[in-house]
């Protein structure tokens, strides 16, 4: 059934290893070499991550040695090996995990998308105090739900260094996903690098690992291609507004290598599968940075599964998703072998590996697709509809088949939504949610480079880079929970924040106030609340809310899907419901680890 | 870093005389005028002043903090992330020997702190034949007023092997301007009531990813003559520069280049006096890096 393949796990010879500890200076960032040094000879499994089942699982956070780059470099893993091992409980089960943490330093593991009690969640600082060097904490609760998720650190930038595996719940009752073989596919990247120097270098200068920025001979090009009112005119905004529109990812390849279960692309993890067999693919983003388009050429993907959650089938060529998220596909292959090609984001590189009926046979890899510029309505949203602006009247110009069937839709939904609101005047007024943009008094500092005044809300849009781009691509409209919503009660409460950075600067928050400064969002226990999460930056952000459901909404107040991780794209003003039913302090955040880090988080109050 | 037209170039020397806009229009309304030529009156991404009734962040606080409220942890433990830590950074935007007269110029700049307040300090000078000729030190507290501004108060120290030595008070506005030029701009208080103003702006065009062109220019005015040190009232110096660099990393770009200097007024007359030219033209060499 699962594939594990052990030609594909990585063995590091200790004589290598020598080698690496004597040229790497970067072992000296990570404090705890010393203590390492017991573990040096055993190397990091990588590839197929082993499984664990049962009620009751021991887990040991340690360092060590990975080489996925050709130079070895110092992983936190748990259980030795990167993916950390799959854990495969079942639902209704109560389990006990104990972690033993081996580092120096204090560790922790979240169980990502898992309704538990808030102490169990894994947050140090707010759920509990962490795991501290050489002690054993055992988590213990209920399993209430079913599907894929996954585990990580929540400690520093652990989860950055090999800190995550997967959580495979299996349903109490029969699955009605029904398939004859499954992988499960993790995505991730890693850097040889110390991860806090890459966050001080993004700080001294955040376009240093953009190595697809806007040329002078692009400048040209574009003139001869059109004129040099348009060529101007593409740029006006950007270059007035100090924006810069190829920023797409803060880590491009230039500083990260991206990875499938643990495989770097040349290593090229392998999936088997066998002729005529319906094979499930568990997609989980377990990345610290990184968006990846995930398609499989020549095989559809019929998504069946969002965020661990049943959805209607949909059937399409290719998804995004970022950190924290995760997909259910199932494909019916029927050549001998499809290269699975998860692109990142930005274009700078790709994960890759083969789904295959032998253990030799490879498909061809496709080619990055081409650097897409951010649109007009990735900058203002909804403001990009107006033509009579000869700037962006020129922007569409150049951008060609780029937005302009997307902006139409977006202005579509926009005018519905009006008049649907108006038409629930008198009505509760809480039956759709708030268009009014209504920006924090904190918006209007040195935190902040951006505000936008006219979001957009449709949510058809897959986003800068896949669209129109010949292949149907999966978007959040497209996604209708099976099971799960049972709550269709109104919301009583409505709490508006807005996701807010400073790209010069380096610094993300929400409402202009990044974690140190703001206070928690207070939530009443069980009343159902709607959160609008209005992005003021010009970068999607994947904003996952722990401890409770995000039941994602259309701006006619319909509830669509359920949701741990949330992606809000630029200019994008989005809802969701939750009840949250459990008391206690839960954290709330971008998932990219280093807007995390850099403040775009928040503390939730339960009580 | 950042693209731009050929034609924009030209329009560096006009900001060079962006001083003569006060501190309020680069804190407030950068980008007032974008509301015009843009989209309509309403609209403003940047900057601006938040209206009387805009949202309260804390609002759905509910009196509860990140250490105090139900559920939260003993002894005030909280999360402490990035946004609280202090960072740095070293500078060197000029490292240039010239073999013929065996000198050197250095301009380094450094800075350590969060975000929004920081050290910083700025030394530039001339070195020729091993010996340190003259040097500039600026200690600087640098705050964050809006998105691309930081306003730096603080003492620059002059050193001169021939002449004086002079200590100076000094405010000055950091940062970038919109179209991406790079400004830096500070007025000086010194001593027997002698003051002084500099300026410099720096703009970058990519040719490729790696290969870059920075144009860069600088001005200098005084209050009053100061004669020990050659330095005359009014406008006394410009320097123009072109460099090409090649980032072989973002970290570490070898340049080539020229610069034009010039001398007016009295400044020029001392340097009449002492027979060299008020003007030069020097090809350069040097290392821009940081770490």
């Amino acid at each position: 059934m699962r594939n594990n393949n052990p030609l594909h796990q990585v063995s590091t010879p200790r004589r290598r290893f020598v080698q690496g500890l004597a040229a790497g200076g970067v072992l000296a960032a990570f404090p705890s070499v010393l203590h390492a040094a017991s573990s040096l000879l055993a190397g990091t499994s990588t590839g197929t991550a082993p499984e664990l089942s049962g009620e009751v699982i021991d887990l040991v956070i340690d360092e060590s040695p990975v080489n996925f780059t050709g130079v070895v470099r110092m992983a936190t893993t748990i259980n030795g090996s990167i993916p950390a091992p799959t854990l495969r409980l079942r639902e209704g089960d109560d389990v006990t995990i104990r972690v033993t943490n081996k580092l120096s330093v204090p560790s922790s593991i979240h169980w990502h998308g898992i309704i538990l009690p808030y102490q169990m969640d894994g947050v140090p600082g707010i759920s509990f105090k962490g795991i501290m060097p050489g002690e054993t904490f055992v988590y213990k609760f209920k399993l209430q739900q079913s599907g894929t998720y996954w585990y990580h650190s929540h400690s520093g930038f652990q989860e950055m260094t090999g800190m995550y595996g997967a959580l495979i719940i299996e349903p109490r009752e029969k699955d009605i996903i029904s398939a004859d073989n499954e992988h499960v596919i993790q995505l991730s990247d890693w850097t040889d690098d110390d991860p806090m120097d890459l966050f001080r270098k993004l700080k001294v200068q955040s376009d240093v690992f953009n190595f697809n920025q806007p040329t002078v001979p692009e400048f040209f090009d574009d003139i001869s291609n059109s004129s040099v009112s348009n060529a101007l005119q593409r740029r006006e905004m950007w270059n007035k507004m100090r924006m810069n529109p190829t920023d797409l990812a803060d880590l491009s390849a230039s500083a990260m290598t991206f990875l499938m279960n643990g495989c770097a692309p040349l290593t090229n993890w392998r999936g088997m599968f066998k002729a005529g067999e319906k094979v499930r693919l568990r997609f989980i983003n377990g990345s610290s940075n990184t968006f990846f388009d995930v398609r499989i050429p020549e095989l559809k993907l019929t998504v069946v599964q969002a965020d661990g959650q049943n959805v209607e089938p949909v059937t399409v060529d290719e998804f995004r998703f970022g950190p924290g998220e995760t997909y259910d596909v199932l494909v019916e292959p029927k050549n001998d072998a499809y290269t699975i090609f998860a692109q990142s984001m930005d274009r700078s590189g790709y994960a890759k590996g083969t789904l295959s009926m032998a253990p030799n046979i490879n498909a061809p890899v496709p080619a990055l697709d081409p650097v897409e510029w951010l649109t007009m309505t990735d900058m203002m949203g909804n403001m990009a509809q107006g033509g009579e602006h000869s700037a962006m009247a020129g922007m569409a110009d150049m951008s060609g088949m780029n937005s302009n069937k997307m902006d139409h839709s977006a202005m579509g939904h926009g005018a519905m939504a009006m008049d649907h609101s108006k038409h629930n005047m008198g009505k509760n007024p809480l039956a759709v949610p708030s268009q009014k943009v209504r920006h924090a008094k904190t918006e209007y500092g040195a935190s902040i480079d951006a505000r936008i005044d006219t979001p957009r809300t449709n949510l058809d849009d897959p986003g800068v880079g896949l669209r129109n781009n010949g292949r149907r691509v999966l978007t959040l409209a497209d996604l209708r929970s099976l099971d799960g919503i049972v709550d269709h009660q109104a919301p009583e409460a409505e709490i508006e924040l807005h996701l807010t950075g400073n790209m010069e600067r380096y610094s993300w928050s929400f409402d202009g106030l990044e974690f140190g400064k703001s206070t928690p969002v207070h939530m009443k226990h069980n009343q159902r609340v709607r959160v609008i999460l209005q992005n003021d930056t010009m970068m999607t952000h994947p904003m996952h809310l722990h401890g409770m459901w995000s039941d994602l909404e259309n701006d006619q107040g319909d509830v669509l899907v359920r949701r741990h991780t949330i992606m809000v794209q630029p200019a994008q003003r989005i809802s969701f419901l939750t009840t949250p039913h459990d008391l206690g302090r839960w954290a709330w955040h971008c998932h990219l680890l280093f807007h995390m880090d850099a403040g775009m988080f928040r503390e939730v109050v339960v009580s | 870093m950042r693209n731009l037209t050929l034609s924009t170039v030209l329009t560096s020397a006009l900001l060079i005389s962006a001083p003569l806009l006060s501190l309020n229009v680069f804190a407030q309304t950068e980008m007032g005028d974008m509301s015009g030529d843009m989209a309509g009156d309403k609209m403003q991404p940047q900057g601006g002043d938040a209206p009387k009734n805009a949202r309260d962040p804390h609002a759905y606080a509910n009196g509860t903090t990140l250490t105090q409220g139900p559920y939260a942890l003993a002894d005030g433990e909280r999360l402490t992330l990035a946004d609280e830590y202090k960072f740095y950074a070293i500078l060197g935007d000029r490292l240039e020997y010239n073999e013929q007269a065996d000198a050197a110029v250095f301009d380094l700049q450094a800075w350590y702190g969060t975000t929004f307040n920081r050290l910083v300090i700025k030394t530039e000078g001339d070195v020729s034949y091993g010996k340190l000729e003259e040097n500039q030190t600026d200690i600087l507290w640098g705050h964050a007023i809006s998105a691309y501004w930081d306003t730096q108060v603080g003492i620059r120290y002059d050193y001169y092997k021939e002449g004086k030595n002079r200590q100076w008070l000094a405010f000055g506005i950091q940062g970038l301007a919109p179209y991406w030029f790079e400004l830096d701009m500070t007025a000086y208080v010194g001593e027997s009531g002698n003051t002084a103003f500099t300026a410099q702006a720096e703009y970058e065009l990519l040719l490729t990813q790696r290969l870059i062109i920075q144009p860069r220019a600088e001005i200098t005015f005084y209050g009053k003559d100061d004669e020990q040190n050659e330095l005359g009232s009014g406008l006394s110096s410009t320097a123009i520069g072109v460099r090409v660099r090649y980032e072989f990393t973002r970290q570490f770009a070898p340049y080539v280049g020229v610069e034009w200097t010039n001398k007016f007024g009295s400044t020029a007359d001392y340097a009449k006096l002492n027979e060299q030219s008020s003007n030069d033209t020097e090809f350069v060499a040097g290392l821009r890096f940081w770490f």
